[in-house]
Order: C-alpha cells, then structure tokens, then sequence
C-alpha cells in the first residue's frame, strides 16, 4: 500500500498536539545543521536505497519540514520515517541538508512521546535494545540462532549448535564470550549504566515498551546495587 | 541510457584539491581551539604516524601503533575473523595494541535502528570509550564504520554546543572520567591502506590472477565526508581510496561497477526485523551488479553492516535463482590471507554463508585441509586437551 499523503488517516489528532511534536522536533539542538531549506531537486531520492523499494522519499521529508507542513509532517512522522536506513546517502544535497539526521530526531520524538506507530515499528525490536543497553555490546554471538536467521543459510545452525567451542576457537582472549560480543569490564557496564541514568533514555524505554523498562530497570538496578551505587530508573 | 562500457572506462580526470578553498571546516583546527578554551584534552596521534589526505587535500595522520582497538559487536558477534584478522596482521607486523575490555559499543547500530535513545547519551558514550582510551596512553581506532560514522557525527555535535559539552563534561565527572576528544576519528580500514605497503611486503599468497569489486561504507564516506581518505593515484580521487588501494597493492584487479555508490541495503533496523528490503537492495543494487558487469571472484568491503547485508543475502537469493554467489569479506581478512593467516582459525571462514571455497581454490590454498586443521584444533578443545586456540596456534 502506497503512503497516504492526504493526512486523512490522522484527521481526528488535534491540531495542536502535531504542532506540539513538530516543535519537539526543531528544538532540538541538531534540527539547524540537518535542514536549509529544500531545492526539492531528487537528489536525495536518486541516492536513496529506502526509495527504490518503498513508497518513500527523503525529498518529501525535507520539503515537509522546509514548509512547516504539520499535518504532513504527522503522517510522515507515523507512516515513514520508519522505512528510512539511516545510511545517510542523502548527506550528498546540495543544499547542505541531512534528510536522514532529520528522520533521526523525528523517530526520536515518536519514541519520546510513546506513539503507536513508534511500538509497532519496534515490535520484535525488545531484545536488541535489551542487549545493547544491559550488555554493552549489540548483536551477541548467540542471537544468531536458526529461527531467527533461517534465510542467512545453513551455516547459522553450524554456528549456535559449535557455539561455546567455535568462541574458544578465538584466538583474541577478549572474544570467547557467548552472550556479549567480547568480554565487557563489570565498570564498564555500571558507568553505561549510569550514563542511561544521567540522559533520561529508560524514561524513552518507558513510554515505548513498558515490559522492556521493567526488565532492563531490574537487571540494572540491581547490578548498580551490588557495586554500591543507590540509582532508581523510576 | 549510458552505456555501461563509458562508466566502467576508468577516467583519466584527476581532481585536484586545494585545502584552502575546501568547503568545510577543518575539525583540527576547532578541536584544538577547544582545547585552548580548556573545554577539553585533545589525545595526539602518537608518534610514528603516516599521513594520508582527505577528499580536499587536508591530512589525516593515521596511528602505526599503540592502538587501543575499538571494537564491533556485529564484528566480534558475528563475523569474528574480521576483527581477529585486523588483530594478527597487527601481531605479524610486530606493531603494539591493546584489545580493550573497558569497551561498550557505541551504540549506534541500536540508535539509528531504534532511536531509543538521545544526543546526549549518544556522546556520553563515545566520550565515555574515548577517555577509556586516553587513561591507557593508546589511541583509539575503530573497527566499525557505523561507530566511525557516528563518532565523527557526535565530533560534529559536541564542536558545535557548548551545551551539549557541557552536559557530557558533566556526565563523565560523574563517572570519574574526563573530557577527551582524539586528535582523529581513524576507521581500522584507513590503517590497514596506511600500511598497505608493508602488508604486500609479507604477502606470501600471489593474487595478481584475482577479479575484485569492492564495497565502500556509506558511514565511511557519507556522513561527515571531511575525514574519509582520497588519494591522487587511486580512482583520480574521485572516490575513497580505502580498500582499492589495498587490492592494487596485493597486486588484484578492482574492477568497476555502475551501483558503486549504492548503499548495501543494511538499514539497521531493516536487516534485523525487514529483512525482505536488505536483502532485495543488496542482491539486485550491488551484488548481481557486480556479477554482470565486473565478474568478480570476491567482493571486498571494510564494515560489518556491508559484510554481513552483502554476504547474508545470497543465500535466499539463490534459492529464487538469482545471479549471486559471490564471497565477501574483508579487507583485513583478504590481506591476512596474502600474508598467510589460516583460512579458518584467523579468518574464520565458517561464520560466513556464501560459499567462498572456489576464490580459495582459485589462490591455491588448499581449504580441505585447512579446515581438518581447524577442526584438529576444535576436537582439542572438545576433550579438554586445550582449553582455548591461542595466537600461538595462528603463528604469530
Ligand atoms: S533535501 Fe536536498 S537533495 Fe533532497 S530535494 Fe531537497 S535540496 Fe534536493
Ligand atoms: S538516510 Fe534514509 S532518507 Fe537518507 S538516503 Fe539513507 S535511507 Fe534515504
């Protein structure tokens, strides 16, 4: 289904509450160097890999934004960003824009703010950002299991069934874990830890997947409290 | 439509840059500026380094060693003879590294997937893993183009905001840490061209026989494009010079191909749970590209995003009948292999999923039995004979 342009779908969500997400948006502190203005030339478009195969177009996003279109910016804002890759192709405009760093900061609110398109486009996401923000480390050697890469080939089965032998078979000491991509110091994870803490991201955790809040503040606040600090992600 | 024949000619145009006339500033000059208003420690590159330049003619130094080696988790996690061939060729030139510990990710891969999180927690966490760094005296080189990419942008955010250091000034005071920018962003990839030279110096496997295309990083090149290396001699610089000028020095043909700027299709988020796209974008934008219009025997990338989406893709393609089947790896596995690294305990050949026998084949090494070598050495770890393969095991 292509993308429905005509703000329809959102015709019951006030006026002011787009308005309200959209100045979230410009305020933050990267919206000045990601947008100039817009030639609306395609260049963008022609780097794009997202636009070849969705209904989808950076040049729409930064128009949308040069022309402080709210209601579009809505149903770019719930029906689009989610498709972008982040690759940044489209650093190449020739009018200095970031279509993409601009997408960044709009997923960004529709995390902040909980938005249900923002929940469904993680769906399936919870492990990874579990992960990352519990382990230090992303994609773990024993993520790659058979179910969940059954199109990578056969050589994934291989892998999670020599799992524990085929790390130790690593030469570099750091990299015979399992469940994190190397060996992290147990400081190391209690600063990250406190970094989550300091800059408010459990409160974004919070609004988009409450189940995941609550297992990520577990795991944290206790490992906190065993090294001696006394932090609550409440 | 331009015939393919007139793109694939290489071009005699050389560019000819003039730093003075770039048309972006130059991060050295802010960064030690900063460090004169005492807004934060800047970290030399330490001495001997090489000096490579940017597309405008600026020099970048690149560290010989004493490196602290920022790793990857896509890497480590699931490509892992990536990163230990960036490690042995560093053993075999005899060059001083740390592999640290007091290392998280930069969390990028998360963030540009998930957005679940923000710029200042972002920078928290570079600034957290570079002052890591510094306290061991080693410089930081980054294994990743995704945590390169984001590191330059998050470079780009703290130059510009006395807000944004002041808050992350803050956040590491908390943490018992300063702040300390490196005097460089340096991706793994530009040291290996660095020291390209003395990697053909110890090549051991000919490959003056071997097609390649390669894959360049839309985070090595794209975002923040002020810190990617270009050289006179390779592409006219019109193109980053990284990994092309691995391949010519190891004696290889790079061949050229009309999708040479195309992203891989990874998408952060799209090859974890939409994977249709990557997949889609990675066999019909570059891989069957490549097969048409350059016959490669391997394609060469320097990212673990691009080296898993361009691998990992092929094998359901195949299945549909697509023109695929081509190996990929990377360029520190490709010029371990020229300098004699084991095909499958410093590769590790066997995480990866096309099949990339046939390129063995092809530069006479003889896979079966490298391989009963690895499984010889697996079968020790298996009985308790042995408790771990070590660098002694991988002649270095
Ligand atoms: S964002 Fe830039 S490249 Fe895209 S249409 Fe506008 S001016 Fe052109
Ligand atoms: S960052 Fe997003 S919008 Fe920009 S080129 Fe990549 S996929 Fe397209």
């Amino acid at each position: 289904m292509g993308l429905d342009l005509s703000g329809r779908q959102y015709a019951n969500v006030p006026l002011q509450e787009k308005q309200r997400l959209f100045d979230e948006v410009k305020a933050d502190l990267r919206y000045d160097d990601y947008l100039f203005g817009c030639y609306e030339c395609g260049i963008c478009v022609a780097a794009c890999p997202s636009a070849r195969f969705y209904d989808f177009s950076p040049r729409k996003i930064a128009q949308t934004m040069a022309r402080e279109d709210v209601d579009l910016f809505y149903v770019m804002l719930n029906d689009s960003v989610w498709d972008c890759s982040q690759c940044f192709s489209c650093d190449v405009c020739p009018r200095k824009n970031s279509p993409g760093g601009l997408i960044t900061l709009m997923r960004e609110v529709a995390v902040k703010n909980g938005l249900p398109s923002a929940q469904q486009a993680l769906e399936g996401y919870g492990r990874v950002v579990y992960k990352i923000m519990a382990t230090g480390t992303q994609v773990s050697p024993d993520m790659l299991q058979d179910n969940a890469f059954p199109d990578w080939g056969p050589h994934v089965k291989d892998i999670s069934q020599n799992l524990d032998v085929w790390r130790r078979a690593l030469p570099p000491d750091t990299m015979h874990t399992t469940e994190t991509s190397w060996r992290v110091d147990d400081k190391t994870i209690h600063e990250l830890y406190l970094i989550w803490h300091m800059t408010g991201v459990m409160d974004m955790i919070k609004e988009v997947d409450e189940g995941l809040f609550m297992i990520l503040q577990d795991v944290m606040e206790e490992r906190l409290e065993d090294a001696g600090y006394d932090v609550s992600f409440d | 439509m331009i015939p393919h024949s007139a793109i694939l000619k290489p071009s005699s145009r050389t560019f000819v840059p003039d730093p003075g006339r770039a048309p972006t500033e130059d991060y050295h000059e802010l960064i030690f500026e900063l460090e004169k208003e005492g807004e934060w420690e800047v970290q030399r590159v330490p001495e001997p380094y090489i000096e490579v330049h940017n597309k405008y003619g600026r020099t970048k130094k690149i560290p010989l060693q004493k490196t602290w080696h920022h790793k990857s988790c896509g890497q480590c996690g699931h490509i892992p003879g990536y990163s230990t061939a960036v490690f042995w060729i560093n053993r075999k030139l005899g060059l001083d590294y740390i592999d640290p510990t007091d290392q998280t990710s930069c969390t990028a891969w998360n963030y540009y997937a998930s957005a679940t999180s923000n710029a200042a927690a972002q920078a928290a966490v570079a600034m957290r893993n570079f002052a890591a760094a510094a306290e061991t005296g080693y410089f930081p080189i980054i294994h990743c183009a995704t945590s390169f990419g984001h590191y330059k942008e998050t470079r780009q955010q703290l130059l510009h905001s006395p807000e944004l250091r002041r808050q992350v000034r803050e956040i590491l005071a908390k943490l018992g840490k300063k702040l300390v920018m490196p005097e460089e962003i340096v991706h793994y990839s530009e040291w290996v061209h660095a020291v390209r030279d003395r990697i053909a110096e110890h090549q051991v496997v000919g490959m003056d026989h071997i097609r390649a295309t390669i894959h360049p990083a839309c985070h090595y090149h794209k975002l923040v494009g002020e810190d990617a290396v270009y050289a006179d001699e390779i592409h006219g610089r019109q193109r980053s010079a990284i990994i092309t000028g691995l391949l010519q020095a190891l004696g290889i043909d790079v061949r050229d191909y009309s999708t040479w700027h195309d992203c891989c299709g990874f998408g952060f988020r799209h090859i974890l749970v939409s994977r249709d796209f990557s997949r889609s974008f990675a066999v019909q934008r570059k891989i069957e590209v490549m097969k048409e219009e350059a016959d490669p025997d391997v394609l060469i990338t320097h990212d673990t995003g691009c080296v898993t989406t361009l691998d990992q893709s092929q094998f359901a393609a195949k299945a549909h009948g697509r023109n695929v089947g081509l190996p990929v790896m990377s360029d520190s596995q490709l010029a371990a292999l020229a300098m004699g690294a084991h095909p499958y305990k410093v590769l590790q050949l066997h995480w990866h999923s096309t099949d990339n026998k046939p390129f063995l084949d092809k530069l006479g090494i003889d896979h079966k039995a490298r391989w009963a070598e690895f499984e010889a050495a697996v079968a020790e770890l298996r009985s308790g004979a042995k408790q771990y393969l070590t660098w002694e095991d991988c002649d270095v």
